[in-house]
């Protein structure tokens, strides 16, 4: 499997962001996406999720599967953390497994993995900034995309949830998955350096 | 279908918890009709003349306040990146969210009717009609009110920008839901015409709702 972009060109507001980018991720393979701030870190990743439309070039997944287009085939974790304050955590988090289908494991096994299994009942508006990040990972668990595109993934993570989420990202390449991560703080696992606009 | 369902009962059950838009709704519906009597005076004639007319636009107001939410709330905390992205084709998710939004709020609306008709001097039959009409009616505020809540996220712009372009829309509704409702109480015209375009309106907007919603979305993929 292989994520490739050819000569994309991102608009946003009327301003060009970048042109030309060319990238590629073959499967087992994390790429870290750095720049400096307003280099387009996050417009690269919503162009990969089919958030934005590219102004120009091509985005493809070659091997993935047929049937299902490259948005349908990614996992996106960005700013926002789409939880529902009125929501428990459990409710949550199989809404998500419920809506996005497919392959799925036990949501309470993949709380448990994130550390959250004691929470399962509360609120999510009783979360803290750390647990609703873990609780936005438990969704990556439990329902399986082969693409994983983490916008600061680790913000508001503890040392201790940093290492289990460098575990869960390894499990996942492991797997034959690829993640595309936009970061300024090293992604603590092995990943190649894809640097968008000039150097700062 | 699972997909779906998940998200009905979901925007229910938010609707329903503390801080939901459920009863915000038939609250104001409560007050408007509560206060009309006291506005009006105490002709029970007038009253009982005006009363299908009150309900209704007590009604479209009361669907109007809760509407402009149901794409914003999804939009501030990315859940709406999600769903656009899911292999749920967005049409789909539009309308599953809009029948949520009627369940949730445009239901208790005329559950609520029989007992406001009291308060303005309708009898049986003519409350009768009134929940009927807005049985038949309500369906098509909640799908064209959805085409400007699409709109309202697409341009950053919340609540009056939804009231300007969704009350035109409205209009023909509210026309025919009082004309039909008043067939029955005063006549002389037959109920059938008036209440048939009513289920026109709701079957067009149905189908017209999810999809137009759906382009906005898309279109302000931001």
């Amino acid at each position: 499997m292989q994520l490739s972009g050819r000569g994309v060109i991102c608009v946003r507001g009327g301003r060009e962001v970048f042109a030309g980018l060319d990238f590629e991720a073959a499967s087992g393979e994390a790429v870290a996406v750095v720049g400096r701030n307003g280099s387009g870190k996050t417009s690269l990743l919503r162009l990969i999720a089919g958030l934005l439309i590219p102004a120009g070039g091509t985005i493809a997944l070659d091997g993935g599967d047929a049937e299902l287009t490259l948005p349908e085939q990614c996992h996106y974790l960005g700013h926002r953390d789409a939880l529902k304050p009125a929501l428990s955590v459990a409710e949550n988090l199989s809404f998500w497994a419920d809506f996005l289908g497919g392959e799925r494991l036990d949501a309470h096994e993949s709380l448990a993995t994130v550390g959250l299994d004691h929470a399962t009942h509360l609120p999510a508006a009783f979360l803290s900034a750390g647990q609703r990040r873990r609780l936005s990972l438990a969704r990556l668990l439990t329902v399986r995309r082969p693409v994983w595109l983490l916008d600061e993934p680790t913000t508001a993570l503890d040392v201790a949830g940093q290492d289990m989420f460098g575990a869960l990202m390894r499990d996942h390449l492991a797997r034959g998955g690829l993640i595309i991560a936009a970061t300024h703080m090293a992604l603590g696992i092995e990943s190649r350096e894809l640097r968008i606009g000039a150097v700062a | 279908m699972t997909a779906l369902s998940a998200l009905i009962r979901r925007d229910i059950r938010i609707a329903l918890r503390v801080g939901g838009g459920a009863l915000i709704g038939v609250l104001f519906f409560l007050t408007v009709v509560v206060l009309m009597p006291f506005a009006v005076g105490p002709d029970l004639a007038l009253l009982s003349r005006l009363g299908p007319a009150i309900l209704w636009l007590g009604a479209l107001l009361a669907s109007l306040l809760t509407l402009d939410r149901l794409f914003m709330a999804d939009h501030e905390d990315g859940s709406l990146d999600l769903i656009t992205m899911s292999r749920t084709p967005l049409e789909l998710a539009c309308a599953a969210k809009a029948l949520a939004h009627w369940l949730a709020a445009g239901l208790p609306l005329i559950v609520a009717t029989p007992v406001l008709g009291l308060l303005l001097n309708l009898d049986m039959v003519a409350t009768g009609a009134v929940a009927l009409t807005l049985l038949a009616g309500t369906p098509a505020l909640t799908f064209t009110g959805m085409i400007g809540a699409a709109l309202a996220v697409t341009l950053h712009r919340g609540g009056l920008l939804m009231a300007v372009l969704v009350l035109p829309l409205s209009i023909p509704v509210l026309i025919f839901g009082v004309a039909a409702s008043q067939a029955v109480i005063v006549g002389p015209m037959s109920f059938g015409a008036p209440f048939s375009i009513l289920c026109a309106l709701s079957l067009v907007s149905l189908v017209i709702g999810p999809f137009a919603a759906a382009a906005s979305l898309r279109h302000g993929l931001d």
